[in-house]
C-alpha cells in the first residue's frame, strides 16, 4: 500500500519534469489555500488549468477554468488535488479512463488514499499525497527558510537564483 | 546531503544556512536592514498577503534572523521556529496566539522568577489568567482544567532548582484535554533534551542563555513542534477562524504543521513588535555552532563541583539531579543522559547569613543574573531573580533565603573549585 513518505530526490524530480498542471478544486477566492498556490505556481514558471464545475469557462488567477481533467484541450503532465481525500478514488477512475494521461498524481497536505494511489501508481503515475507542492518548492529551493521553516535542507552549494528579488528555484539534477 | 538525518552536531552548524548565492559568502552575513525592495507591486501585495515566501520589514522578518530560527527548529525536531527579542517576547507571541481575553493556562510554580512575574502580573492585564501547580504532582494540573483553559507551561530543566520535569506524563494529561504542551527547554537546551519527542507541541528557549552561551545578546524563539491540531476544537481562532488581518486567510489550513509559528510572527511579531536586532541573530548563530562541545563541558563540570561541594564540611545541602543520590537523579536519567546541565543550588550551614558572605567572596565567578555562559555565575536568588515573590512562592519555587544559584562555566574545573575554596574558607 503507498506510503506516507517520499524523498527529496523523488519530489525535486517532479518539480523539475512538470510542466503543466491541472488543478482540481481551485478556488476563484483570493484567500483559499488553492488560489495561493495557483498563484505561486504560475509564478514559478507552470501552466496551470484550474478545474471546478461551479466555476467553468470563467478565469482563475488569470487562467480559464475547466469543468472537468477531460475537458482540458492540452497535455497535463500533473494532476494536483483540492479535494477531500475521499475523493481521490473517483479522481483516479478519471485519470485512468483519460487517453492522454497525465505522469503524476498530487494531493493536497490532509488528502490521502492508500488504496486510490497505489493504484494510480500501478498504472504507471508517480504518486504524491499530503503534501504541499509549493511548500515543497519553497522548501526544495529555500525560499521557505524566510519564514523561519525547517527545510530539512543541508548543503554547502550555491542557491540557485531565478529572475527578480527573492526568487530561487530548484538545482538541476547534477551530472 | 542525502536524505539520512544529519547528526545534531552537524545541524548545530549547517542547518539553515547556505552560501550567500551573489557573494559566495559562507558564514551567514549580517543582514543590518530595516527593508526589502519588491520586484513590482504583484510581487509586493503576493509577501503582504501571505502569498509568497520572502522578506518585507525587520519587524516581521530578517535573513539573518530566519537561518537562526531554522537552525534552532533543526535542533528541537520542529516543522518552524520564530526569534524575538527575548525570551519573554517569545512567551508573549505564543500566549498571544492561543489565549483570548478571560482564559486561563496552567503553569509549572518551579519557573524562572521572570517568568513567574509576566505570568502573575503582565498577562492579568490581558484578562490571561494562570494557575500555578506543582509540575510533580500531575493531579494539581488536572483538577484545574476547565473550559477556559487553553494550555500548559513547563520548563523542561526548572530554573533555579535544575529539577527535571516528567514531560511525557504532563503532555498526555495536556492532549486528554485538548490542550498544547508549551515547554521552556533554556536550561536544558536541545543537546541534552528535545521536549517535542517527549510530547511537548511547543518549545520557547532564552537563547540569551546556552544557546547563544557567550553571555553577549539577548534572543528569545518559539519553535513549532507541528505536532498540535488547532482546528479540532474551535478554542484557538487565531489559527482555525478566518483572519480579518489579512483579508480572511485561516492560518491552520493554509500553513499545515507549521502555521502556529506563522500566527506567532504575522499576528503576534507583527502587530506587537518585539523583533530581534539581525546582530543579535548572528551572534547567537555563531555561538550555537558550538552548543554540543559547550553543553557537555558544562555538564561534566558541574558534576565535579556538585560531587565536590556535597562532601564539603560548610555545605549543608546540594541539589543537583547529576547527583546519584538526588532526588530527581532518575527524571534525570530518563530526560537527558548526557548531562544535568550547568545550574544548580545549594544551601550553606550558615544560612543566609554565610550565602552573602560566601558570593562576596568569589573572585572567579561572576555575581550576575544570568545562566549559560561560559564563564561560571553566581547569584543569591531570594534576593534578586526572585526578590518580587513571595516567602511561599520562593520556597515553592526552590528559591529559598538559604539557596545560592550557581552556574557553572566552561574553565578549568579545577580552577573553579578552587575559587570555591577560597570562597567558603572565608565564611
Amino acid at each position: 500500500m503507498h506510503q506516507d513518505s517520499y524523498s527529496d530526490n523523488f519530489i525535486a524530480g517532479i518539480l523539475r519534469s512538470v510542466k503543466t498542471i491541472a488543478m482540481i478544486g481551485a478556488s476563484p477566492k483570493d484567500v483559499r489555500p488553492s488560489n495561493i498556490v495557483m498563484k505561486y505556481l504560475i509564478a514559478k514558471g507552470f501552466k496551470v488549468a484550474p478545474v471546478n464545475p461551479g466555476h467553468a469557462g470563467k478565469e482563475i488567477q488569470g487562467q480559464m477554468t475547466y469543468a472537468s481533467l477531460a475537458d482540458i484541450p492540452w497535455h497535463i503532465d500533473m494532476v494536483d488535488v483540492f479535494r477531500g481525500s475521499d475523493a481521490l478514488p473517483g479522481i483516479v477512475d478519471e485519470i485512468l479512463a483519460l487517453k492522454d494521461r497525465p505522469d503524476v498524481l498530487w494531493a493536497q497536505l490532509t488528502v490521502f488514499h492508500a488504496e486510490a494511489g497505489q493504484r494510480a501508481e500501478d498504472a504507471g503515475l508517480k504518486v504524491v499525497m499530503n503534501r504541499c507542492p509549493k511548500i515543497e518548492y519553497g522548501r526544495l529551493s529555500g525560499e521557505i527558510r524566510w519564514s523561519g521553516v525547517n527545510s530539512r535542507i543541508i548543503s554547502s552549494r550555491k542557491p540557485v537564483a531565478q529572475r527578480g528579488f527573492q526568487a530561487l528555484g530548484i538545482r538541476p539534477q547534477s551530472k | 546531503m542525502s536524505n539520512n538525518e544529519p547528526g545534531f552536531s552537524t545541524l548545530a552548524i549547517h542547518a539553515g544556512a547556505q552560501p550567500d548565492p551573489t557573494t559566495g559568502a559562507r558564514a551567514t552575513p549580517i543582514y543590518q536592514t530595516s527593508s526589502y525592495v519588491f520586484e513590482d507591486t504583484d510581487h509586493a501585495a503576493a509577501l503582504f498577503g501571505l502569498k509568497a515566501f520572502g522578506n518585507i520589514y525587520t519587524r516581521i522578518g530578517n535573513p539573518t534572523q530566519a537561518v537562526l530560527e531554522e537552525r534552532i527548529a533543526a535542533l528541537e525536531g520542529g516543522t518552524a521556529a520564530l526569534a524575538t527579542a527575548s525570551g519573554h517576547a517569545a512567551q508573549l507571541l505564543v500566549f498571544h496566539s492561543i489565549m483570548q481575553p478571560g482564559c486561563n493556562f496552567i503553569a509549572a510554580n518551579k519557573l524562572y522568577g521572570g517568568s513567574i512575574n509576566q505570568f502573575g502580573h503582565a498577562f492579568k492585564n490581558f484578562d490571561w489568567h494562570v494557575r500555578w501547580s506543582d509540575p510533580a504532582d500531575i493531579a494539581s494540573i488536572e483538577t484545574q482544567i476547565d473550559d477556559k483553559t487553553r494550555g500548559i507551561f513547563i520548563e523542561s530543566l526548572a530554573n533555579p532548582g535544575g529539577t527535571f520535569v516528567d514531560i511525557a506524563a504532563i503532555a498526555e494529561v495536556a492532549h486528554k484535554h485538548g490542550l498544547p504542551l508549551i515547554v521552556d527547554n533554556t536550561m536544558a537546551s536541545p543537546y541534552l533534551l528535545r521536549p517535542i519527542e517527549h510530547g511537548a507541541d511547543i518549545v520557547i528557549h532564552s537563547m540569551t542563555k546556552f544557546i547563544g552561551g557567550h553571555g553577549n545578546s539577548m534572543g528569545g524563539i518559539m519553535i513549532d513542534g507541528g505536532t498540535f491540531n488547532w482546528s479540532e476544537s474551535g478554542n484557538y481562532p487565531m489559527l482555525s477562524e478566518p483572519r480579518p488581518e489579512y483579508g480572511g486567510i485561516v492560518l491552520h489550513e493554509t500553513f499545515g504543521n507549521f502555521a502556529f509559528a506563522i500566527a506567532c510572527r504575522v499576528l503576534g511579531l507583527r502587530d506587537l513588535g518585539p523583533a530581534i536586532a539581525p546582530f543579535n541573530a548572528f551572534l547567537l548563530l555563531t555561538g550555537v555552532e558550538t552548543l554540543p562541545l559547550r553543553m557537555q563541558r558544562h555538564c561534566d563540570n558541574a558534576l565535579e563541583v556538585a560531587t565536590w561541594l556535597k562532601d564539603h564540611a560548610k555545605v549543608d545541602w546540594v541539589s543537583y539531579s547529576g547527583l546519584p543520590g538526588d532526588d530527581n537523579h532518575q527524571l534525570m536519567k530518563t530526560y537527558s543522559p548526557k548531562g544535568a546541565g550547568a545550574v544548580f543550588t545549594f544551601g550553606l550551614k550558615g544560612g543566609f547569613d554565610a550565602g552573602v558572605k560566601f558570593v562576596e567572596g568569589l573572585e572567579l565567578f561572576s555575581h550576575l543574573a544570568n545562566i549559560g555562559d561560559t564563564r561560571s555565575l553566581v547569584i543569591h536568588p531570594a534576593s534578586t531573580t526572585h526578590r518580587q515573590l513571595s516567602p511561599e512562592q520562593q520556597i515553592a519555587a526552590g528559591a529559598g533565603p538559604d539557596v545560592v544559584r550557581l552556574s557553572i562555566g566552561i574553565e578549568d574545573v579545577s580552577d573553579i573549585i578552587g575559587d570555591l575554596q577560597q570562597a567558603l574558607d572565608k565564611v
